[in-house]
């Protein structure tokens, strides 16, 4: 199923929500609403299910190319998966699960037999057999939001939703489920869109990404080209940690903290003032001079507990600078806190001011 | 283990130092300060309702109930409250649904107008209605003119009833309403739910012990009104008086053991509906039982596991 967004706008109150949003989501694709609390991601999942209607004077939401901007939430098929699970927590895991069979009307409501069946396969696939008769209050967090997922697949819906599918849950388990669905994924195809505001979850996860920012489209794309070639300095910020200085382009060069280098292509036209943003591994460290333009700078901190090691660099014109560099370059290295440096940046990314 | 009972040991030997305990004598007055007090002013009444209830024997206390009179006080009575609670059942609910589930101008001020009848007293309440529907209120002429009476008779009695008794079903099923917010109720409708079988199979159940807990206190409540049921009555004997309303004249005729054989129906009233309060409580607790730790059911799936039931996905899904 694709779905299409047309010039999506929707305002609470005097709050922009969304403002002229177009989107398309591709059959089968795993797609991330990425962007901070506020930015209109969950407004805009939430209009997708039609748990929400668009502003008037907004396009249309075409599912395979039909308008469903008339249709109520029960007649789009979607699955929609809510951030606190919303379980209807009075009712055993299995009448949960159930609950959508069961509602429909007497003439294409399955059988009894049909319906058992049916969560049972639903259980095995969340392999939640034995807790069939449990309360949701007596589940753990990832155990509700599987039987959140069983209850919103039982439909067999054409789009599945997601708001925040592991907000709530502490790191290890988020991580598990994260593959998880990723390989659940991978077997039912399923057009998925889900909302989150963690970007590795984003960029892990799905197969393309939308960053969200005040109400706005930042950018799309697979997670690869936002994260190496962010398009605005919001998801450079948003997207992965970042270094930031503000600098000047000047004939075709960059000068930054000091440092002239060869501007980017696509800036090498303007002057001007720009903000220059380089990532903490495009930064390269070295004890000596290696040729290339660098900065000197003094280890200041450092963090070697985890699969890189985090410097904190102080260069010699006062800017502080966040590096990663390899466990192994780190000891040939032999850095210590008051180490000198050369700081090598690549990848920088320019922004003229004036955008 | 070990560890454990020396840790509850230390405790046992030494109570005096829980900073938040009181010496033994101060204990020992306070809690029969408190005991003494509930004995004076709630016990004792209520033996005393049943012992001048049954002064002159069984045969005259079963007598108070077989007068014609004390007849139709009861009848009436309860023609109020099955009025009366159905009615505020209804309205609670709705004024409850409107106010956990929706934003709206003016919500504040429907939560403060629902609150309005506990404020004011009984009396006044009563002399609302005298003033809207009597003889010489607002629409009693109109009234008259067709015949209508309210005032004085059973209807003003309902209406009145129905005022003081409103806030009690509305005030249980707020709080709750308001605090499961709508998040389930979208989860069925997203799942196919019309609106009827959404308040049918969702709200209904998860709000159905606060909503029984204000029934019982309605109903308890409508039974026993005196204040406002007395403004509208007239005293009518025979016609227009409740319960309440005839012990206070039996009372005032002297007629100790009917007054107090009559009023123990609503002290009998008052122990079941305590009773049954109780077990509500007790029911919607355990309604929210605690998480039990589970071994065998990890936190994650297993990932080798799930491709294995992948196959019953693809027939779950056959329709993609």
């Amino acid at each position: 199923m694709k779905i299409e967004l047309r010039n999506i706008s929707k305002t609470f109150g005097s709050f922009r929500a969304l403002n002229d949003v177009s989107l398309s989501v591709e059959s089968g694709e795993l797609l991330a609403l990425l962007g901070p609390s506020g930015s209109g991601k969950t407004t805009l999942l939430r209009i997708i299910a039609g748990l929400e209607d668009a502003d008037l004077g907004s396009g249309p939401i075409l599912f395979d190319g039909v308008s469903v901007s008339d249709r109520r939430v029960r007649e789009r098929k979607v699955g929609f998966v809510f951030q606190h699970y919303a379980l209807f927590r009075h009712m055993t895991v299995a009448k949960n699960i159930a609950f959508g069979l069961e509602v429909r009307p007497r003439c294409e409501r399955p059988s009894r037999v049909e319906i058992r069946r049916r969560v049972r396969e639903l259980l095995e696939l969340v392999q939640l057999e034995g807790l069939a008769n449990r309360y949701p209050c007596q589940l753990s967090g990832g155990q509700r939001q599987r039987v959140a997922l069983a209850r919103a697949l039982a439909l067999k819906p054409t789009v599945l939703l997601l708001d925040e599918p592991f907000g709530a849950l502490d790191a290890k388990v988020r991580k598990e489920l994260r593959n998880w669905l990723r390989r659940l994924h991978n077997e039912i195809h399923v057009t998925s869109v889900f909302v989150t505001h963690d970007q590795d979850e984003a960029l892990e996860l799905a197969d393309r990404v939308v960053v969200t920012n005040l109400g706005k489209i930042e950018q799309i794309g697979t997670p690869d080209e936002v994260f190496h070639y962010p398009e605005s300095e919001f998801v450079m910020n948003f997207v992965g940690d970042v270094n930031r200085f503000h600098g000047r382009l000047e004939d075709g060069k960059l000068c930054f903290a000091d440092l002239w280098l060869e501007a980017p292509e696509d800036r090498d036209g303007t002057s001007g003032p720009a903000r220059v943003f380089v990532r903490p591994h495009d930064l390269d460290v070295d004890i000596r001079p290696n040729g290339t333009p660098s900065l000197r700078a003094l280890v200041a901190d450092m963090h070697s507990a985890g699969p890189v090691v985090r410097l904190v660099l102080r260069s010699e014109g006062g800017h502080t600078l966040f590096a990663e560099i390899s466990q192994a370059r780190y000891r040939k290295l032999g850095l210590r806190a008051g180490s000198a440096v050369c700081v090598t940046p690549h990848n920088v990314r320019v922004f003229p001011d004036s955008s | 283990m070990f560890r454990a009972l020396t840790a509850r040991g230390a405790l046992a030997t030494a109570p005096s130092r829980v900073v938040t305990r009181e010496r033994a004598p101060v204990r020992w007055l306070l809690t029969g300060a408190a005991l003494a007090f509930l004995g004076v002013f709630l016990l004792v009444p209520l033996v005393a309702v049943f012992a001048e209830a049954f002064r002159k024997g069984v045969g005259a206390y079963l007598a108070s109930f077989t007068d014609p009179l004390a007849l139709s006080a009861i009848k009436l009575t309860l023609l109020v409250a099955a009025i009366a609670v159905p009615a505020n059942l209804t309205f609670g609910l709705v004024a409850a649904w409107l106010v956990g589930k929706y934003e709206f101008k003016g919500k504040s001020a429907l939560i403060t107008l629902i609150d309005l009848p506990l404020a004011v007293s009984p009396v006044i309440s009563g002399l609302i209605f005298v003033l809207l529907f009597g003889l010489h209120g607002a629409l009693g002429g109109w009234l008259a003119q067709y015949n209508i009476q309210i005032i004085f008779a059973a209807p003003g009695i309902v209406l009145a009833t129905m005022f003081v008794t409103f806030p009690y079903v509305a005030r249980e099923v707020i709080p709750l309403m308001q605090e499961q917010g709508c998040e389930e109720e979208e989860a069925a409708i997203s799942l196919g739910a019309g609106g009827w079988q959404t308040f049918r199979r969702v709200t209904l159940p998860n709000v159905k012990w606060a909503l029984l807990y204000g029934v019982i206190l309605c109903n308890a409540r409508a039974m026993g009104e005196f204040g406002a049921v007395s403004v509208v009555s007239g005293h009518i004997r025979g016609k227009t008086n409740t319960i309440p309303l005839h012990v206070e004249l039996l009372y005032n005729e002297y007629n100790f053991v009917a007054a107090f054989a009559v009023a123990s129906l609503l002290v009998t009233l008052a122990l079941v509906t305590l009773a049954l309060k109780t077990v509500v409580e007790w029911k919607s607790r355990t309604a929210q039982t605690e998480f039990l730790p589970d071994l065998h059911n990890r936190e994650t799936p297993d990932e080798d596991r799930t491709a294995e039931h992948l196959q019953d996905v693809w027939q779950l899904q056959g329709a993609q």
